[in-house]
């Protein structure tokens, strides 16, 4: 779900609080409204919750980058290396870890796009979409994979159907001269053709039913 | 029983079409056979499309066979590769193939030959040295050194380095910084890559003399996320280097400090620009600076900083060891020294070629690369990344060098070089320079940030053929805006690949288009 930053008016104000890492004190913020408001009730703004199940993780890797110079990058890679993604209430610890706003930590976040906001699926096929992959018939594996998979051919869904393949484009692995490149679970693979791709997808698959 | 000693590259074009297994494999195989083998992961001799290329040291020196798949192991040894036997595999000595002895390898001297991260390999190849010389220069002798050299900066812009330096070097601060800009989007380009996966005591000594010339104590190397290989080789690289005293508070026991440190990327190409690069750095969006002032004065965290490209920074220790004449007597005109040039896409025998400037675009691609992968007639190349300029054949024979490039409105850029065959469809290309920029745009100057999806949006109708004509004008017009209105390079040269796909390739944009059918009009 895409995350909502909008400060939430609420009817019966909801206790969702900011969690304080370091000192687990709980605060609610109040946002004063102005005084030609209509509404007459108090707003409190809405700040996702860290799950219990990520403090841990989060804490990690404050602890472990939060003094270095230019540290919000280096932690949020920490972050998604161990959680597969930087989970939206994750925003406010790191905020107040590193001395920034939430709308810091989140521009951040929301610029680059190896980040990533959501749980990743269990596998991904990640094709090269620059020039020296297309010169090698790229866009025609791409145009596969996403027939394959069940993607719309705009680029925008980026997952199959039954929820287990993530097909995020790349520009550029550096792998220009073996194109088409691309990255399998995580594996740079050089070469690539549809046969290879057809047994990778196949393999996820298999995994799933067998996780079934 | 002595030990056989094996090469199998680490580098991930490599990787990428099995090395890794192939390593396995003989590791498996020796074991079964009760041969005892020390395996070296080394770097790629650049010759990717023999990849992968494994080498057994025999007292007749190495002998190369390529390229190897995990079932070619258990044949290769029946055929007593230990002894360099003969195989339909067999490449020889390396050193003697056409493609590598025709190349003047300064910068990559190493790469392929030496372990990686074996500090005393590198010593043993020539290593160290420039650093030895410079802790006997004075700080204003280094930068001398490398302005005479005539070395510009490799990442695209041509800068000259020396300048750059002594520029940091005359700003008085307590803390200055080194910056190598290893963020290497542009697609056709992997010579950063191959350096910083083959040979990184290059880079790490290139920058610690930075450090030296201009008084800075830290480096950086911004490194793309895209690079999990070179990541580890840096980082295994650091470590070694700092246990061998070459890295740290006291560098070879000279009395000088410097620290450095590998810090990725996210997946923006927009941070291969040098301020949003800092901006990165310092924890931010990658949102390109207003110059001035210039990184030199006020850089990193405000501090006067030295951003170089890897290759650049890589340059500096053959210049100091051997002197900045050494380093001038190649090249040609202003362009001096040598450029790892990279073949890329459709090209027959893709890989690294480093040269001096003035050999032609021609000799690379049929000399070199043989021709197209596919066989067919190479229509067009992208020379510099995605925002390099699309050449024609008749442009072939443009001769390697920063100005003669400049002279036909393109640029060399990094050196890579993308080919094509006739099935390219430059309206296409033109399409996907547009909409490359509006996906990269760091959004902080409107002609790139706008300019670029309406791009995208004009040449759909030109694909259509709607109001063709009138299209083509808004385009230039559009085209004209970018090219001056831009903050950066990003919209600021976008309109290179298009302008240069228009005025080439017309015939990709006329009515008699054929493909018009697969173009939808949004």
């Amino acid at each position: 779900m895409a995350p909502d930053f909008r400060p939430q008016p609420c009817r019966e104000p909801q206790r969702r609080k900011l969690l304080n890492l370091q000192e687990g004190r709980r605060d609610t913020v109040r946002l004063p409204m102005g005084k030609r408001s209509r509404q007459t009730e108090s707003v409190t703004e809405v700040i996702p919750l860290l799950a219990a199940v990520h403090q841990m993780e989060v804490g990690a890797a404050l602890a472990r980058h939060a003094d270095q110079p230019g540290a919000l990058l280096p932690v949020l890679h920490a972050i998604q290396e161990a959680l597969g993604y930087v989970p939206e209430g994750a925003v406010a610890p790191v905020a107040q870890a590193l001395r920034l706003t939430r709308a810091d930590v989140h521009g951040v976040l929301s610029f680059y796009h190896e980040f990533r906001r959501s749980p990743p699926a269990p596998h991904s096929i990640r094709l090269c979409r620059a020039e020296a992959c297309q010169a090698m018939g790229s866009r025609h594996l791409e145009k596969h994979l996403q027939q394959r998979l069940g993607l719309s051919a705009d680029g925008h869904d980026q997952r199959s159907a039954d929820g287990r393949i993530d097909a995020e484009p790349l520009y550029c692995l550096g792998n220009c001269a073996l194109a088409p490149a691309g990255m399998i679970d995580g594996e740079l693979h050089g070469r690539l053709d549809i046969e290879t791709l057809d047994a990778a997808i196949a393999n996820m698959r298999a995994d799933a039913g067998a996780a079934l | 029983m002595s030990t056989l000693t094996i090469y199998v590259p680490r580098d991930a074009a490599a990787v990428s079409v099995g090395a890794d297994r192939v390593a396995e494999a003989i590791r498996a195989e020796a074991t079964r056979r009760g041969i005892d083998v020390r395996l070296i992961r080394n770097g790629s001799h650049g010759l990717l499309w023999l990849e992968p290329v494994v080498e057994i040291a025999t007292p007749a020196g190495r002998i190369a066979y390529g390229p190897v798949a995990p079932a070619d192991v258990a044949g290769l040894f029946d055929a007593g590769w230990q002894h360099g036997g003969q195989h339909r595999l067999r490449l020889g000595d390396i050193q003697k193939h056409p493609w590598l002895a025709s190349q003047q390898r300064l910068s990559f001297a190493r790469v392929g030959v030496i372990d990686p991260i074996d500090v005393d390999d590198y010593a043993a190849h020539g290593g160290w040295r420039g650093l030895q010389r410079a802790l006997e220069m004075g700080p204003a002798d280094i930068v001398q050194a490398v302005t005479d050299s005539g070395l510009r900066g490799r990442g695209g812009a041509a800068f000259p380095t020396g300048i750059k330096w002594k520029t940091v070097h005359d700003t008085a601060a307590a803390q200055k910084y080194i910056v190598c800009n290893a963020d290497e989007g542009d697609s056709g380009t992997f010579s950063d890559r191959m350096l910083m996966e083959g040979d990184p005591f290059c880079l790490i000594e290139g920058m610690i003399i930075a450090g030296l010339a201009v008084g800075a104590t830290h480096g950086y190397i911004y490194l793309r996320s895209e690079y999990p290989h070179a990541w580890r080789a840096l980082n295994q690289a650091i470590e070694r280097a700092i246990a061998a005293g070459w890295l740290g508070d006291n560098i070879a026991g000279g009395g000088r400090a410097f620290h450095l440190e590998v810090r990725l990327g996210a997946g923006a190409y927009i941070c291969g620009e040098e301020t949003s690069l800092l901006e990165s750095l310092e924890g931010k969006r990658g949102q390109v600076r207003f110059k001035p002032p210039l990184p030199a004065i006020a850089g990193l965290f405000g501090q006067p900083t030295v951003i170089n490209n890897v290759i650049t920074l890589g340059s500096v220790p053959f210049i100091l060891a051997e002197g900045a004449d050494a380093y001038r007597d190649y090249g040609m005109g202003r362009s001096r020294g040598t450029l790892p040039l990279q073949l890329a896409g459709n090209i027959k025998h893709g890989g690294l070629v480093e040269r001096a400037f003035g050999l032609t675009l021609r000799e690379l691609l049929y000399d070199y690369g043989g021709g197209s992968a596919s066989g067919r007639p190479i229509r067009a190349v992208q020379v510099g990344g995605p925002l390099g300029a699309y050449l024609p054949e008749s442009q072939f024979d443009t001769v390697i060098d920063y100005e003669s490039f400049a002279a036909i409105n393109a640029m060399l850029g990094h050196g890579g070089i993308v080919v094509f065959d006739d099935r390219v469809d430059l309206l296409e290309q033109a399409r996907y320079a547009m909409e490359f920029c509006a996906i990269e745009s760091c959004g902080k100057c409107t002609p790139c940030r706008i300019g670029s999806t309406r791009g995208v949006e004009v040449i759909d109708r030109i694909a259509a053929q709607l109001d063709r004509d009138r299209q083509e004008e808004v385009l230039r017009d559009l085209c004209e805006t970018m090219l001056h209105g831009s903050l950066c390079a990003l919209g600021g040269m976008t309109p290179y690949p298009v302008l240069s796909a228009l005025n080439h390739f017309p015939e990709d944009f006329s009515p008699q288009r054929l493909r018009v059918a697969e173009c939808p009009v949004p």
